[in-house]
């Protein structure tokens, strides 16, 4: 891992001083409980991806695709939501 | 209107002969302190004031709204229903780029104390008038420092005024100084409840043109509303980086300990005064001498002309800027004196004595001649402090110097046994 900045060089006062950058930040390590998408059940009905607070439900072409586990923190709000119950949440 | 000038206005050591020579030329209007501070921010115009009223800073506010109703100013005023949301809108306000300001006392700036240290730690410039009062409890509307005092490890600027005339042009510096980009620190500047804020002075005010001209515009590097290059304020700072940010802002305050009187020697020469980071009255030659701030040190002016003609070498040292603490000065001015009493108008209940005597006295560790110093609590909840009261610290530092000793290091003045 790079050396971390000192206080002479970073931006004053916390700022962060450009955006999109809890990109960086991986949020994934909280995880306790791990969503897994059995793909066969899913009708990408995309309400996962519509409730999931952290955008960690990855989404091509229409189509469901699994999660984003650098950040996704494993709430669980997208097993309850799915209406075929095609999520499961496994301890990590 | 020249002839006729409040006392008050003679009776403050070496300004008296100045002010006697301007009088010919130079217009006084007849102010409260609360007044004066109000004209300063009509004439400094923020962009965005946001305030609560409390007693006695409550007549700042109101007479700047009637600025900015009569449409004097084209301020934003925001009318908010709290102190906490007060200070929240003002670092709003102040990220986004916006010369801001607001003013409070005691209690009120107790309800902003969440926010009074992220305006800090942000480093956001606003600047805020304090009318000094007591925090209660017992609930109580008068004078005494308990409240700033409580704010002293906050990380704003905090400058002591003694007149309202100092309360005014403190205002208009404490602009120049918040925003300079070597400290960007927010400003308490302090007046005295009710003694200050509410008794009228003959001021003298600047000219509105040269006071602009003096604060110039305020320009932000990175505003929370430029939305082509976008940034974060007050973001979550953890075990990695907030210790760093600590660290930059004990810099900058002490940074500030350099570049204020700086900005107070352009101040000086634009305006004609002579302000610094202390006073020295009558001191050079003093044998024993009071630190006191505030309207205080008028009081103790006074008394020391007084006692200058019965032969007493007593003088005065007025502390002006508490943050930053100006260590080596105090050092330097008082490290001859025989017997020193710090005035602290609050109590720390430290058991150690007030906030003002706990760092001088450790600054004068550093001195190669420690001199005896001995603490006066004063003054609390509004205890008018006379000469009388003066007279009797003088006496017993009479006593000190001749013992050679201190016999009790923290004294009550005033309070009934």
């Amino acid at each position: 891992m790079a050396k971390k900045k000192g206080w002479k060089e970073i931006p004053i006062g916390g700022l962060i001083d450009k955006g999109g950058t809890a990109k960086e930040y991986n949020t994934g390590s909280w995880r306790t409980f791990k969503p897994i998408v059995d793909q066969s059940k899913c009708i990408n009905c995309l309400q996962c991806w519509i409730y999931c607070p952290d955008s960690s439900v990855i989404v091509k072409d229409g189509k469901m695709e699994g999660f984003d586990y650098e950040h996704c923190k494993g709430c669980g709000i997208c097993a309850s939501i799915c209406p075929v119950k095609c999520i499961k949440m496994e301890r990590e | 209107m020249c002839e006729h000038l409040p006392r008050e206005m003679h009776k403050n050591g070496k300004r008296i002969v100045e002010t006697e020579v301007k009088m010919a030329t130079q217009k006084l209007v007849p102010l409260t302190g609360d007044q004066a501070v109000a004209e300063a921010m009509r004439q400094i115009e923020p962009d965005v004031v946001a305030a609560y009223p409390i007693t006695p800073q409550t007549e700042i506010v109101m007479n700047f709204s009637q600025f900015v109703a009569d449409g004097k100013v084209q301020t934003e005023l925001i009318p908010v229903e709290s102190e906490h949301s007060a200070m929240s809108a003002c670092v709003g306000s102040a990220a986004a780029g916006a010369r801001t300001m607001t003013a409070t006392s005691a209690n009120g700036l107790a309800l902003m104390w969440e926010i009074v240290y992220i305006a800090a730690s942000t480093r956001l410039p606003i600047v805020m008038p304090v009318v000094n009062r007591a925090l209660s409890g017992p609930i109580n509307i008068h004078c005494d420092h308990s409240d700033t005092m409580g704010a002293r490890d906050s990380g704003w600027l905090q400058v002591f005024s003694e007149s309202a005339q100092e309360a005014y042009e403190n205002t208009i510096v404490a602009i120049r100084i918040a925003e300079h980009k070597k400290i960007l620190l927010p400003c308490m500047v302090c007046q005295d409840g009710f003694i200050t804020s509410h008794a009228v002075e003959g001021i003298e005010l600047f000219p509105d043109d040269k006071v602009k001209k003096f604060i110039g515009e305020y320009t932000i590097e990175h505003s929370l509303l430029d939305m082509d290059n976008p940034v974060t304020y007050g973001p979550i700072d953890l075990q990695d980086f907030y210790f760093e940010h600590k660290r930059q802002q004990a810099e900058a305050m002490k940074g500030a300990l350099t570049i204020i009187p700086e900005v107070l020697a352009e101040f000086n020469k634009t305006f004609n005064r002579n302000h610094d980071l202390l006073e020295e009255y009558k001191l050079s030659d003093a044998d024993i001498a009071i630190v006191a701030t505030s309207s205080t040190a008028g009081t103790v002016k006074a008394t020391i002309d007084e006692l200058r003609k019965q032969g007493m070498k007593v003088g005065l040292l007025k502390p002006r800027f508490f943050r930053p603490f100006p260590k080596e000065r105090f050092v330097k001015s008082l490290s001859n004196i025989k017997a020193i009493a710090v005035l602290d108008r609050s109590d720390s209940f430290s058991a150690q004595g007030g906030p003002w005597f706990s760092e001088i006295k450790a600054a004068l560790y550093e001195s190669k001649k420690q001199p005896l110093i001995t603490n006066y609590i004063f003054g609390l909840g509004g205890r008018d402090i006379f000469p009388e009261n003066i007279k009797k610290v003088y006496s017993d530092l009479e006593a000190i110097k001749k013992a050679g000793k201190v016999k009790s290091l923290v004294n009550y003045l005033g309070v009934r046994d």
